[in-house]
């Protein structure tokens, strides 16, 4: 009976909505089936009990760190937590300058002090290398390490087969190894290999993981043993030649000479002194000797051993290997970094204990279901089967989309729900059912204009739908503001109000709307049946709109002919109406529900035009207007 | 009662119904006045904000699901220790809070560790938490870069959307107005400013725009065509607009706080204090004062800044003028003339100052808007 176009966008609405609805679902289930998601959102630490701490790097005045070197102190703090054993632990910077540690369950003294002390990196020279076999075959060469090629993986083997050769498996004794000559004369000096130092470099085994004893054992005037967990290369190397503060800066770039990437290093004045004695030193032993080596120690580890092809005279100092992009970069921030040791102080620390995290997650959901009751429950009061057969079921909807997408976004992006996050979407209630009364009191608006209830929908629509665009665009500015500047608590709310915000733009889009355009070519709301929130005793309407801005009672309301502009009669057809006979005479080309979907305004149009087509009729309606 | 509601909306959209709210924004502005110097004065007498512990440093503990809530457990527990007064409070049943000054970490578990053993709880029924004295600064400055950046972001995206800054301005002013006396209310509470709290003052901004851009759209939708119009003045149109939202902002408010309500009591009484109350508790002030204020101060702020525009002025003296040559008589707030008895009439035809354009004019205007009427009636009852 109406015209089908609509109802042919409003399937195509829904039939989206249903691909979304099932994508999201199928995408789950599959991360659930695989054991790799699961159907619940993942929990934060107030929820689920644990340790979270906000910590805040130490610096000198006047000294500034920038983002990267910030990532770099996460991604060494990532790796001590991670040494430590403490499993599940989660690392990340907020706002500008923190980072936020989250473990579960308490922890000790030392994972304490693992996370605040700072790490110092230091170039020492090479006095002698070796090769941990068993770490390499366990750790480097195990089935499930992705990062090695296949190719590097047979390298690597080969490598190990002969050394393997050449070793015996007895635990080296310091009574095998000889006393030194005499007192160490400089830093590459072999005299500092003592004959117990020497066999604990035999024994000497690789680890990633290192307490912060081993990792800050080692003195700078001393020599020490470590290595470079990356290669599983052992080094001893002599007392510290330059300490990393002494970096000025540190970049990298494509060599002009020849393909790759190089490490561009430079020193302050001091750093300079010191690296053109040390270089020189080094540069006196021939290329191949482990001598002719500065390691560049990070947190305890090697993270580079470049040979000295020239001394550096002036302080800057180029790292060039098989590096690739990655390679270099990576290289260059940790010595940006280790120009700048960054150790944390803790500003603030939450122990949730399991107990009240259960409590607080259980009075959140319970919050959440009496808001969403009394909500509905307004709804009705309101929009009476309206708000049943739309508000509800968008409720529905959009409740469900955005638990997946919470649960989905817990198993890529390891988001959490925190009972801030609780607070946000809670809130979010409010501002979705928000939508619907823009829309619905739109729609009033139009069938008050004399529209018949399909029509007034379109109409409706299309200001509302401006409406509600450029208020949620507010809503998402600020969560998103929020959301990047804050710290702690707050992100997680920024974070579900911006999300509820998105979704529910794609729900009115692709839900309500389209239900809407519907369900007004059901009788029940098209003819404003009580209770259906349509109805002219709901709606109030008892006067007469008469195009913009300008109201008057119309003169036959008195007589009962309420209706008779409005969607009721109109829609449902009476015919002994007079005024619609009337209408026929006068405009008989326009088919009588497109008649209905006009609005008063664009009705004077079509008789006015109908009028001026023939001056007999145009006198009639001059006539008529005195 | 919801069909009364109804039926008000219709009469308030017609503009047979109308309050004032452009009309009288002199006495609105000097209410809003008194309330923002009583939410400075509030504070002040109450001898400053009850700040919580994340502004003034200190450990927290909280006890849960103890059947012992005796307050004096804990605060000898703690003196015993640190020889500390500790502020210990029952917050919620079954809850106990314990309040010291800053602790170092081994104190603090030993804290931990005494108060389970007092209160005969498990390690798992003991929360606790030590916040820095920086933490509440450092969070309170990051509120405010964001709130900067949001304020500026926002009234560009006004000034773009409704082209014209002076929407923009009325509305970011009267945030001004909502957070003082937002944060007036909420310190009335007795609540402690938290970190939460001001997260919940910053979503207010949000909000409070939020609510006054689907006002100020409707307001931008009647203003589109004012000057082909000689019916209605500015200052009409614009109150029009407030009135026909009107309900859509009481529903809306209504709406926005049913489920921050019920964040509200459960966190109050059923969770004691924490962050679902304070956030809650600023929210709900927040969406009330928000509403009001989209209301009564920034869109009649708006108006008074455009009512002196040459244009404007222009046409109000125009329209005025012609009401009088056409007779008529009194016009609701809202700009809909009504008749001796009170009901709402359609605006006499203008009058025309040369008579040849009579027809034209006429069918502009007038004739075909009798022909609306469903039964040809009109000219017999006028």
């Amino acid at each position: 009976m109406a015209t089908p176009t609509p109802v042919r966008k409003a399937r195509a609405a829904l039939l989206g909505l249903l691909i979304l609805l099932l994508g999201m679902g199928g995408l789950l289930a599959y991360g659930v089936a695989d054991g790799r998601a699961q159907w619940a959102p993942l929990l934060a630490l107030d929820l689920e009990g644990g340790t979270q701490m906000v910590l805040a790097p130490q610096v000198e005045a006047g000294e500034q760190i920038d983002s990267e070197q910030l990532q770099q102190a996460v991604e060494i703090i990532r790796q001590r937590v991670d040494g430590s054993g403490v499993a599940e632990a989660e690392i990340t910077t907020q706002g500008a300058e923190n980072v936020v540690v989250s473990l579960p369950g308490v922890p000790d003294q030392r994972t304490r002090e693992l996370i605040q002390a700072s790490a110092d990196m230091e170039f020492r020279p090479v006095l002698q290398t070796g090769v941990d076999i068993d770490y390499v075959e366990n750790v480097l060469l195990a089935e499930d390490n992705e990062e090695l090629t296949d190719e590097e993986a047979e390298a690597i083997e080969a490598e190990v087969d002969d050394a393997r050769e050449e070793q015996d498996e007895e635990a080296a004794r310091p009574e095998d190894f000889p006393e030194p000559e005499g007192e160490p004369q400089h830093n590459s000096d072999l005299n500092w290999i003592t004959p117990e130092l020497a066999a604990d470099f035999e024994n000497y085994s690789c680890s990633r993981d290192a307490s912060v004893e081993e990792r800050s054992s080692a003195e700078a005037d001393e020599p020490m043993i470590t290595c470079d967990p990356n290669s599983g290369a052992t080094y001893l190397l002599g007392p510290v030649d330059v300490p990393g503060t002494l970096i000025s800066d540190a970049s990298f770039g494509s060599d002009q000479d020849r393909p790759g990437w190089v490490v561009h290093l430079s020193f302050d004045s001091e750093g300079t002194e010191r690296f053109r004695e040390a270089s020189t030193r080094l540069y006196g032993f021939p290329q191949g000797d482990p001598r002719n080596q500065f390691a560049i120690v990070l947190d305890g580890h090697v993270i580079s051993a470049p040979g000295m092809i020239n001394p550096i005279l002036d302080g800057n100092a180029q790292i060039s290997g098989d590096f690739t992009e990655e390679d270099a970069r990576n290289l260059a921030e940790q010595l940006r970094y280790g120009s700048l040791p960054i150790s944390f102080s803790i500003e603030s620390e939450q122990q949730i204990s399991a107990t009240l995290g259960q409590d607080q997650l259980r009075m959140g959901l319970l919050a959440g279901i009496i808001g969403l009751l009394l909500t509905a429950g307004y709804a009705i009061f309101q929009y009476r089967a309206l708000a049943l057969a739309v508000t509800i079921p968008s409720l529905i909807v959009v409740g469900v989309i955005t638990w997946w997408a919470i649960s989905l976004l817990g198993w890529t992006d390891g988001y959490r729900l925190s009972l801030a996050g609780i607070a946000g979407l809670i809130l979010s209630i409010g501002l979705t059912a928000d939508s619907f009364v823009v829309y619905f009191e739109r729609i009033k608006d139009e069938l008050r204009e004399g529209r018949s209830l399909p029509g007034a929908v379109e109409a409706g629509w299309s200001r509302a739908r401006r409406t509600i665009l450029a208020s949620k665009a507010v809503n998402v500015l600020a969560a998103v503001v929020l959301y990047l500047v804050a710290v702690g608590n707050v992100r997680g709310f920024a974070f579900t109000l911006g999300l509820t915000a998105l979704i529910d733009v794609i729900l009115v889009f692709l839900f309500t709307h389209p239900l809407m355009q519907v369900l007004a070519r059901r009788k029940f709301f098209a003819s404003g049946k009580r209770f259906s929130g349509l109805s002219a005793d709901e709606l109030g309407v008892d006067v007469l709109y008469r195009g913009a801005g300008r109201f008057a009672r119309s003169h036959v309301v008195h007589s009962g002919a309420v209706e008779g502009e409005t969607a009721a009669e109109s829609v449902t057809g009476d015919s002994d109406n007079p005024a619609r006979a009337a209408r026929q005479d006068e405009v008989p080309d326009i088919p009588e529900d497109e008649w209905a979907q006009m609005t008063i305004a664009e009705r004077r149009r079509a008789r006015e035009e109908r009028s001026r087509a023939s001056g007999a009729m145009a006198d009639q309606a001059q006539e008529e207007a005195r | 009662m919801a069909a009364g509601f109804s039926k008000a909306g219709n009469q308030l959209y017609t503009g047979e119904r109308s309050f004032p709210f452009i009309q009288r924004s002199n006495l609105w502005f000097m209410v809003a006045a008194l309330l923002m110097v009583a939410a400075v004065a509030v504070p002040f007498f109450r001898g400053g904000f009850n700040l919580g512990i994340e502004f003034t440093g200190g450990s927290e503990f909280t006890i849960s699901q103890t059947q012992d809530t005796d307050i004096s457990i804990g605060e000898d527990v703690v003196s015993e220790i640190s020889g500390q007064t500790a502020t210990v409070t029952n917050i919620a049943p079954g809850t106990v809070r314990v309040q010291t000054e800053e602790l170092d970490d081994e104190q603090t578990l030993e804290v931990a560790q005494a108060l389970q053993d007092a209160y005969g709880v498990s390690a798992e029924q003991v929360s606790s938490s030590f916040i820095g004295p920086v933490w509440g600064e450092h969070v309170s400055q990051q509120m405010l870069i964001g709130l900067v950046i949001f304020l500026v972001l926002v009234t560009l995206y006004m000034t773009f959307y409704f082209r014209t800054w002076k929407m923009s301005l009325a509305a970011i002013a009267g945030l001004g107005f909502v957070v003082v006396t937002t944060v007036g209310i909420y310190s009335l509470s007795g609540f402690e400013v938290t970190p939460s709290a001001i997260i919940g003052f910053l979503t207010i901004l949000s909000y409070a725009l939020y609510d006054t851009m689907v006002v100020f759209d409707k307001i931008r939708e009647n203003l589109e065509s004012l000057h082909q119009q000689k019916d209605q003045t500015f200052t009409e149109r614009v109150n029009l607009a407030i009135n026909q939202t009107l309900v859509r902002s009481i529903n809306t408010s209504v709406v926005g706080i049913l489920p921050v309500g019920s964040i509200l009591f459960i966190g109050s009484w059923l969770l004691g204090a924490g962050t679902l109350r304070d956030i809650a508790l600023a929210l709900f002030i927040g969406i009330i004062v928000g509403t009001i204020a989209t209301i009564f101060v920034q869109a009649p702020l708006y108006a008074r800044m455009r009512r002196h525009d040459a244009d404007i002025k222009a046409h109000t003296e125009e329209v005025l003028a012609l009401r009088q040559e056409r007779g008529i008589g009194s016009v609701t707030a809202s700009g809909t003339p009504l008749d001796d008895s009170g009901r709402p009439v359609p605006f006499p035809p203008l009058p025309e100052p040369e008579p040849e354009e009579l027809e034209d004019e006429d069918l502009g205007f007038e004739i075909v808007i009798s022909a609306e009427s469903p039964d040809h009636s009109g000219h017999e009852s006028r």
